[in-house]
C-alpha cells in the first residue's frame, strides 16, 4: 500500500526545474517546501500557526494551506494518524515521563529514518533491482514459511516504489524536454537537454558519468525523505569513494574538467541546502530546533579493504565546502591511523574558517565500535557516521535513534523520591527520603534504580512505536537501496537489513557527573551542608544561598579538568548507562547501543530540571554532546581530551566533544600543526568524534558580559594563551578588536 | 572578605574558604614526584607533537637542585627539556644544567653593561659570558630579545647585540619579542607603581627593521618566537612544542 502511495505522489505531484539547475528535483513544488505527512503526524491548525509566526526555524504556510487543513486534513487524520494510534495505547506512566522531559521519543512525529547508503546505486539501477525483487519473489516459500505472503506484499510494494522513482524522473525529463523548445539561449537549452537524457537514464539504469551519478543519487534522496518523513535526511556515505571512478572515467575520456566536476558537485550542495527539514512542533522542535536535516558527507575513511580512502574527489568536496559553506550539508572527515596528514591539513584550513564543520571521526574507533556490535571487519570499514555522530553500516543497516535520555532528571527524582518538583506529580519508583541516605552509596542506589526504570520504560513502549511503523508505515523505497531488504523480503523497519540497531541517546553526561561529585564531596564527605540543607536551597533555586551555591561551583571537582575524582564517577554513570542500554532486545531480533549526543536537547531537557546539585540554576541548559558542564572545564583543551577519554567510547555508538578556539590559537602553519596533534593525540587515546568553533568578535563581547558562560574559552595573549574571561578588560578589547578585523 | 595588609600572616585559609574562587595562592611548593606526575599527564601530546616540557619563572637557575632533578626525571622518560633564563647565574650552575638540557631560550636585554644595570638592576657581563660559554657546548639555544620601544631598540644596541652573537662559536637563532604591557595589571595587584607605562608596543615596521639588522649579520631571525611571522625565509619550525613549567 505504502509503494502505491509513494508511486502516486510521484505521478501526481508538482515537479519543478530551477533557472541554471544541473541536478534537479524537489521534495515540493519549489525549494525550501516541505510536506506535512498527516497520516503519521496530524499538525493542529494552532500547530501550523506557530509554524507560521515563531521567530525561530518557521515556515511559511499559506492561509490556503491552513484552510485545506481545517477542512479536509485534520477531521479525518486527526484521530486516524500514527501519532493519535501511537499515543493511544501508550501507558500513562510513560507519557508522564515524557511530560516531565525524562527523554523524548522521536517516533512521535516522524518516521525513524536516516541512514546513510553505500555505493550500490552507483552500480545498479532501479531496473536492476526490479530484477532482484522478481528474483526474490518467484523464491518464496509459501509452504514452509509463514511470512511468505507478508513478504510477498512487501517486495510488491518495493517494486511499486522502483516504478514510482522511475516515473517521477521520466516527468522530469518531459518538462526538461519543454522547457528546452522554449528556451532561448543556446548554452542552457543544451544544458537542458542534457537534463531530460540524464533523467531518462537514471535512476531506471546505473549511472555511467559523474552527472548522472550525482543525478542518480539525488532521486534516491529525494525518494527517502518524500515517502516518509524519516528522522534525518538521508547521506550519501562515502561520497569521495563513490563519484572517483565517474571522475577518473570522465578525465581519462576527456569529457569532463576538474573544473566541471566541482561545478556539478556544487549544484548538489545546494539541492541539499534548500530541503529543510520536515516541520518539527513542541518537544520535537525543542529536541532539534534547525532546519539542518542533517545529511552529514563523509570525506576520507578507509575503503572495504582496509586501505586509506583519501582521494582526489576528497579535495574537490573540501574545495566546495570551502566555497559554498551553506547551512547544508554538513561534512565530516574519517580520519584514520592511515589517513595521510596532508588531507588533514586541508580540513584543518577549512575547519579553522569557522563554519563549523568539517568535523573529525576516528575511523578506526568507528571500525572497533562496530565490529565489537557484531559486523564484519569489511562492512564496518564501508561505515562510518552520520547525522550527528551516530556509527553505523553504510547501505547495510536500519540505525534507528529512537530518541533523548534525560540522565540529570533520574537523579533529581531520586532526590525527591520519585516527585517532579517542577509538576509536583508523582512520577515513578520510591526510592526513599534522601535525607535518610547515610552514604553517597546509597544515593546512587538510588540515581540507579530511578535510571534503569526510565530506560526500560522507555524501551518498552519504543518497541511498541517500532512494531507500529513496520505494519503501518513501511519505507518501501528504502528498503529497495538497503540490503539485504530484497533478498529477505522485508521492510527497512521490520528487520530487513543486514544489520538493525537502535540507540538511545544520553544527555547531560558532564552535569550528572558534576551533580554526584558534589554530593560526594559537600554533602557525604566533607559534609560542609546536610542534604536537607540542600535540598532546601535547590528547591528555591539558590535564593539566599549564592555562596553555597558557589561552593557548589567552584569547590567541585568537575568533569573535563581531568580529575580522577570526578571522572571517576563519569565512568560510573556510564557504565550503569551502558549496563540498562546495551544489550537490550529490539523487535527486530538485535539489540539497542547508546551513544551520548544531546543535538540541541540539553536545552529543553535544562528547562524540565530544577535546580542541579552542581550549582546550575533552574531552567538552564544542561551541559551539551559528551562535553564537560559550560564553565567547568578550567585546565584547557588537553585535560578536556584526558577527561574524555577515560569514557570507553569504543563501546558507544558515538560521543560529541566540541572545542571553542579564538582564530589567533589556530593561526599560521603552527596553527595547522596544532589541530593536526590535538585530533591525532585524542584519537590515540581512542576518541570518537571532536569539532571545533572558532568564535567572532560578537561572541568575545558577550563573553564579556557574561562570563560565567564562556568561562572556557581560550585565547592566545602573547606568547601563551590564556583564559578570555580571566584577562583585564584591556586586553580583552584588544583581542576583540583583533579578531574582529578578521585577521590572524 | 576584606584583608588587613598589617596583620596578615599569608596562612592562605583564606583562598578555601571563598567560594567565589576570587582569591587564589599564586604558586605552591611542591616535591619532583608531584611536577613529574602533573607533565605526565600530557605525554601522549607531547609524544604525538614531539613536544616537551619548559622550565622557566622567574629564574629557574636560582633552584639549581630542583631543575637537575627535574631535568633528570624528563630525561629518563625520553621528555625534551627547555630551560628559559635570564642567563644570570654562576657559570658552573649553567653548565651543570646545559648537560641536562635539550633547549635553552637565553634573554638578552641590553648590550651596554649600564644600561642594562640601569633597567635590571644588574650588569650584563655575566650574562654575555655565560652565553660564550653555552655556544660552545652542543646544547641547542635561541636567543630571546625583548624589544622595547626607547629603552633598547635604538640602532646601537642593536648592532652590538648583532655584531656579538656573529662572533659566537655557532650561528644562533634569535627570537624578537615585542614589548606588550600584559604586566600591567600584575604590578596593580603587588600595589607596585608599573614604570614603564606610556611605553607602546613596537608596530609592524619598526620590528621588520630591527629583524633586517639582525638577519643581515647571517643571523636566524623570527618575531615573537613563532613562525608564523617569520623575518626571514630561514626561520624553521624545528623548536618542538612545550609545556611551560614556571619556577618562581
Amino acid at each position: 500500500m505504502r509503494g502505491l502511495h509513494f508511486k502516486y505522489q510521484c505521478e501526481k505531484k508538482t515537479i519543478y526545474i530551477g533557472p541554471g539547475e544541473l541536478i534537479v528535483g524537489e521534495r515540493g513544488p519549489f525549494p525550501k517546501s516541505v510536506s506535512t505527512y498527516p497520516e503519521l503526524n496530524c499538525h493542529s491548525v494552532e500547530d501550523l500557526e506557530i509554524l507560521n509566526s515563531r521567530r525561530m526555524t518557521s515556515f511559511g504556510v499559506s492561509p490556503e494551506t491552513i484552510e485545506v487543513h481545517s477542512k479536509k486534513i485534520i477531521p479525518y487524520w486527526e484521530t486516524r494518524c500514527m501519532r493519535a494510534k501511537v499515543f493511544s495505547n501508550i501507558p500513562r506512566e510513560w507519557k508522564d515521563y515524557y511530560e516531565a522531559g525524562a527523554f523524548t521519543e522521536f517516533m512521535e512525529q516522524r518516521a525513524p529514518g536516516h541512514t546513510t547508503l553505500d555505493g550500490i546505486i552507483y552500480r545498479k539501477g532501479m531496473l536492476d533491482f526490479k530484477r532482484e525483487i522478481a528474483e526474490s519473489l518467484a523464491g518464496l516459500d509459501y509452504l514452509n514459511d509463514p511470512e511468505a505472503t507478508e513478504k510477498a506484499e512487501e517486495l510488491k510494494g518495493m517494486d511499486a516504489s522502483c516504478d514510482a522513482a522511475i516515473i517521477f524522473a521520466e516527468r522530469h525529463a518531459e518538462l526538461a524536454e519543454k522547457m528546452a523548445h522554449a528556451e532561448k539561449d543556446e548554452a542552457r537549452k543544451k544544458e537542458l537537454l542534457k537534463i531530460a537524457d540524464v533523467c531518462r537514464w537514471v535512476p531506471a539504469h546505473a549511472p555511467r558519468d559523474l552527472w548522472e551519478a550525482l543525478q542518480m543519487y539525488w532521486f534516491v534522496h529525494l525518494g527517502t525523505i518524500t515517502e516518509l518523513n524519516g528522522w534525518d535526511a538521508m547521506n550519501p556515505g562515502h561520497l569521495d569513494q563513490h563519484l572517483l571512478p565517474f571522475y577518473e572515467k570522465g578525465l581519462a575520456g576527456g569529457t569532463l574538467t576538474r573544473e566541471q566536476a566541482q561545478e556539478l558537485i556544487s549544484c548538489l550542495w545546494i539541492k541539499f541546502n534548500n530541503h529543510p527539514a520536515p516541520p518539527k512542533v513542541g518537544v520535537t522542535a525543542a529536541e532539534s530546533g534547525t532546519y539542518n536535516d542533517f545529511t552529514n558527507i563523509n570525506l576520507g575513511g578507509l575503503k572495504s579493504d582496509g586501505s586509506d580512502g583519501v582521494n582526489e574527489v576528497s579535495f574537490i568536496i573540501l574545495e566546495v565546502i570551502d566555497d559554498l559553506h551553506l547551512l547544508q550539508p554538513q561534512a565530516n572527515i574519517q580520519l584514520s591511523r592511515k589517513t595521510p596528514d596532508h588531507f588533514l591539513k586541508a580540513a584543518c584550513r577549512v575547519i579553522r574558517k569557522g563554519y563549523g564543520y568539517p568535523s573529525v571521526f576516528n575511523a578506526d574507533a568507528v571500525v572497533t565500535e562496530q565490529v565489537r556490535m557484531g559486523k564484519t571487519v569489511e562492512d564496518a570499514r564501508e561505515g562510518g557516521c552520520s547525522g550527528c555522530i551516530e556509527t553505523g553500516c553504510f547501505g547495510k543497516e536500519a540505525y534507528v535513534l529512537t530518541g533523548y535520555l534525560n540522565v540529570p532528571k533520574a537523579l533529581e527524582l531520586a532526590l525527591n523520591d520519585s516527585t517532579d518538583p517542577l509538576s509536583g506529580k508523582r512520577i515513578g519508583l520510591k526510592t526513599g527520603d534522601p535525607r535518610a541516605f547515610a552514604d553517597f552509596e546509597e544515593l546512587y542506589e538510588a540515581f540507579e534504580k530511578q535510571l534503569r526504570h526510565v530506560i526500560d520504560l522507555k524501551i518498552r513502549v519504543n518497541n511498541y512505536i517500532e512494531r507500529m511503523f513496520a505494519d503501518f508505515a513501511p519505507a518501501t523505497f528504502l528498503s529497495v537501496v538497503i540490503r539485504d531488504c530484497i533478498r529477505n523480503g522485508k521492510d527497512y523497519y521490520n528487520g530487513g537489513p543486514r544489520y538493525n540497531t537502535n540507540y538511545i541517546q544520553c544527555v547531560g553526561i558532564g552535569t550528572i557527573t558534576d551533580s554526584l561529585s558534589a554530593l560526594k564531596k559537600h554533602v557525604f564527605e566533607d559534609k560542609t551542608f546536610t542534604m536537607d540543607r540542600l535540598l532546601n536551597a535547590l528547591r528555591a533555586n539558590f535564593q539566599n544561598e549564592e555562596a553555597l551555591r558557589l561552593t557548589l561551583v567552584n569547590k567541585t571537582p568537575a568533569f573535563g579538568n581531568d580529575d580522577d575524582y570526578a571522572d571517576s564517577i563519569m565512568q560510573r554513570v556510564y557504565a550503569t548507562l551502558f549496563d540498562a542500554i546495551d544489550g537490550k532486545p529490539n523487535t527486530k531480533g538485535t539489540e539497542y547501543h547508546l551513544d551520548m549526543l544531546s543535538t540541541t536537547c540539553h536545552i529543553y531537557f535544562g528547562k524540565k530540571l530544577g535546580a542541579a546539585p552542581n550549582g546550575r540554576f533552574a531552567h538552564l541548559p544542561e551541559s551539551d554532546g559528551t562535553s564537560p558542564s559550560h564553565g567547568a572545564d578550567r585546565r584547557g583543551p588537553t585535560a578536556v581530551i584526558r577527561s574524555l577519554s577515560k569514557m570507553d567510547q569504543l563501546k558507544s555508538g558515538g560521543t560529541l566533544l566540541n572545542q571553542k578556539f579564538l582564530p589567533s590559537v589556530l593561526a599560521g602553519e603552527e596553527g595547522l600543526d596544532k589541530m593536526v596533534s590535538l585530533i591525532r593525540t585524542y584519537f590515540r587515546l581512542d576518541g570518537h568524534h571532536i569539532q571545533f568553533n572558532v568564535v567572532d568578535a560578537e561572541t568575545l563581547r558577550d563573553a564579556q558580559k557574561n562570563p560565567d558562560n564562556y568561562r572556557d574559552l581560550l585565547v592566545r595573549v602573547a606568547g601563551y594563551s590564556d583564559y578570555f574571561v580571566d584577562l583585564d578588560i584591556y586586553h580583552q578589547e584588544e583581542i576583540i578588536a583583533r579578531t574582529a578585523q578578521g585577521g590572524f | 572578605m576584606i584583608t588587613d595588609e598589617e596583620s596578615c600572616r599569608h596562612c592562605f585559609a583564606c583562598t578555601d574558604v571563598c567560594p567565589a574562587d576570587a582569591r587564589e595562592i599564586i604558586g605552591r611548593r611542591m616535591t619532583v614526584g608531584e611536577v613529574m606526575a602533573e607533565v605526565k599527564k600530557d605525554v601522549p601530546f607531547y609524544d604525538e607533537s614531539g613536544g616537551g616540557v619548559t622550565f622557566s619563572g622567574g629564574e629557574p637557575l636560582a633552584q639549581p637542585e630542583f631543575l637537575l632533578e627535574l631535568l633528570d626525571a624528563c630525561g629518563r622518560i625520553d621528555l625534551h627539556g627547555t630551560v628559559d633564563t635570564s642567563g644570570y647565574a654562576k657559570k658552573e650552575i649553567l653548565l651543570q644544567v646545559a648537560d641536562k638540557t635539550d633547549l635553552f631560550l637565553y634573554d638578552l636585554k641590553h648590550m651596554d653593561p649600564d644600561l642594562h644595570l640601569q633597567y635590571t638592576g644588574v650588569g650584563n657581563e655575566v650574562i654575555l659570558d655565560n652565553l660564550k660559554a653555552l655556544s660552545c657546548r652542543d646544547v641547542a639555544f635561541r636567543v630571546r630579545f625583548p624589544l622595547i620601544p626607547g629603552i633598547n631598540d635604538d640602532p646601537k644596541n642593536v648592532e652590538s647585540m648583532a655584531a656579538f652573537l656573529q662572533k659566537l662559536h655557532r650561528v644562533c637563532s634569535i627570537d624578537i619579542l615585542p614589548y606588550h604591557d600584559v604586566a600591567t595589571s600584575k604590578y596593580q595587584r603587588f600595589g607596585y607603581t608599573y614604570r614603564l607605562a606610556g611605553v607602546r608596543a613596537p608596530d609592524a615596521a619598526r620590528l621588520q627593521e630591527v629583524a633586517a639588522t639582525l638577519s643581515s649579520h647571517g643571523l636566524c631571525v623570527t618575531i615573537g618566537g613563532t613562525d608564523h611571522e617569520p623575518a626571514n625565509s630561514q626561520s624553521q619550525k624545528s623548536e618542538p612544542r612545550s609545556q611551560a613549567v614556571h619556577i618562581p
